[in-house]
């Protein structure tokens, strides 16, 4: 193992141009896959941002009787799907009608509004069909006159949510695709240029593991750098954008890890496919 | 030690290369593969290195079958041949100390032994002054020395030279000739294939002649009973 990682050091040492430029190629198509990345968890986060409003207002009906409300707004806080749920009174709805629609708030009346329990659904419970089962649940109380959850919005929403993902996922699959075809083949370019030695390396009796295990480290070393240089290129992207645009949402430390982990499991899994073929063809 | 029993190679694009060759060769034994360009010497040391496997027929190295082969058995057979070619084929970026001991570290060789091991071959074949000097240094008789002291150091059971000195003039030929008989000496069988017949006359080593792919001719086949079939 040791003369392995001794190996891979000295190819480095050795092509210097070589591995400057497939460490730069690494780094670049995993550039593209990162700022792909910003844009998906940009997207997704104002998606969540829009979905926080899905609402279901329940309107009591005249005369209810204030401890039906309340036992009615305990059953439905217990709902499963609801994060949380409140009573609004005439008064408190009226005040919100005027703060929403500021100068026009003169044209309202506390008496034309009625009572009503507003509903916050649990974030994964705020796609149509769950929203339709909590209101249609709902209304099965009889002082219930009507609720309201902005149907049509709530579709369009989960409408985009689908094809966001959809087109997310296979523009993601592509982006890494692409990267691992161009990591594999610059490690392939490594490959080739050390042919002579591997040849030489089996007519004397090394095994296939062995002849291995240094390109691996190699093709690890070359994905973990290349990631590293990607994030810090899609951190500067995203610092420029930030101060020429808008400041959009970067990846946490959870996923710049994972990030330089998969360009180290871009690297390994390039380099064991590369070397595995060219040992298979010789 | 070598046993080639009935044996055939076809070449997917090129055809039948050797059909239905048999001979054998003992422990210890100097022995020159002749014959024109093409006939199929280097066929024949591909097929004892497993580099080629026949396509009918058995070749038997070192009690290891070609019929029950498998891949990761090539490997610990090439450890007991030595294999030099007629290019040198040595890492021209590595000193001469390193091509040699290069050998030894890739079948994980403790590094207390490779020390010693490699200074000992590299005084065997006369160049223990140019360790330090790379390849690109030396001259073709000495490159060739080299790939001989790299073959070498693994301690073969035999040698397999294809055409070692078809790079090389007439006074380094000799030299490289002798010191192939020398380590023979110690009891290294040697094969080496070559189509300098001059080299051949003049030595009494046992000749095997291949012709158009066919053993045509054998100087002394060895006593049958005597050392390992
Ligand atoms: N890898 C190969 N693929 C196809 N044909 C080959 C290959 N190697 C050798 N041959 C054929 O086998 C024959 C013997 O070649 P070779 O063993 O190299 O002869 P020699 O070493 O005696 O000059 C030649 O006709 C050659 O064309
Ligand atoms: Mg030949």
């Amino acid at each position: 193992m040791r003369l392995a990682w001794r190996e891979a050091v000295m190819a480095f040492r050795r092509a210097p141009m070589l591995n400057a430029l497939s460490i730069t190629t690494i780094a670049f198509s995993l550039f593209a896959f990162g700022l792909f990345g910003l844009v998906a968890l940009n997207m997704s986060q104002a998606l969540t941002r829009l979905e926080d409003r899905v609402e279901i207002r329940a309107f009591l009906g005249d005369g209810t009787a204030s401890e039906a409300a309340a036992t009615a707004l305990g059953d439905i806080t217990a709902f499963p799907e609801v994060a949380s749920a409140a009573l609004v009174t005439p008064q408190q709805a009226l005040d919100r009608a005027r703060k929403e629609l500021g100068e026009f708030n003169d044209v309202f009346d506390a008496g034309l509004l009625p009572s009503s329990i507003d509903i916050q659904l649990k974030p994964g419970f705020r796609d149509p069909e769950h929203v339709r089962a909590v209101a249609a649940r709902i209304k099965t109380y009889d002082f219930i006159e009507d609720v309201r959850f902005g149907e049509e919005w709530v579709e369009k929403l989960h409408q985009i949510r689908n094809i966001a993902t959809l087109a997310g996922t296979a523009l993601g699959l592509t982006f890494a695709i692409v990267a691992v075809i161009i990591i594999g083949s610059t490690i392939r370019m490594a490959i080739l240029a050390r042919a002579r030695e591997i040849a030489i390396m089996r007519l004397v009796g090394a095994t296939d593991s062995f002849i291995r295990a240094p390109f691996l480290i190699e093709g690890s070393l070359k994905g973990t750098l290349g990631g590293v240089l990607a994030l810090l290129l899609t951190w500067a992207t995203n610092e420029i954008i930030g101060r020429v645009a808008f400041s959009a949402a970067f990846f946490d430390l959870r996923l710049s890890i994972l990030g330089i982990f998969a360009g180290a499991l871009i690297g390994l899994g390039g380099s064991a496919f590369s070397v595995g073929r060219h040992l298979r063809d010789v | 030690m070598i046993r080639f029993t009935r044996v055939r190679k076809e070449y997917p694009r090129t055809g039948v290369a050797l059909n239905d060759v048999s001979f054998q060769v003992n422990k210890g034994e100097f022995v020159f593969l002749t014959g024109p360009s093409g006939a199929c010497k280097s066929t024949i040391l591909k097929m004892i290195f497993a580099d080629e496997l026949p396509t009918s027929g058995e070749v038997k190295v070192a009690n290891v079958s070609s019929a029950t082969l498998k891949h990761r058995d090539v490997a610990r057979l090439r450890r007991k041949l030595g294999i030099v070619f007629q290019d040198f084929r040595l890492l021209e970026d590595r000193t001469v100390e390193a091509n040699v001991s290069f050998a030894l570290e890739v079948t994980g060789a403790p590094r207390s032994v490779i020390g010693s091991r490699v200074a000992r071959v590299l005084t065997q074949v006369g160049l223990s002054s140019k360790a330090r000097a790379l390849p690109t240094e030396l001259s073709g008789g000495e490159q060739q020395r080299v790939a001989i002291a790299r073959a070498l150091v693994n301690d073969p059971v035999v040698i397999l030279a294809d055409e070692p000195t078809g790079n090389l003039d007439e006074r380094a030929t000799r030299g490289v000739f002798e010191l192939l008989r020398d380590i023979n000496a110690t009891g290294t069988a040697v094969m080496m294939a070559t189509h300098n017949l001059e080299l051949v006359k003049r030595s009494d080593c046992r000749t095997l002649e291949i012709n158009r792919g066919q053993l045509v001719f054998d100087s002394h086949e060895p006593m049958t009973g005597q050392g390992e079939r």
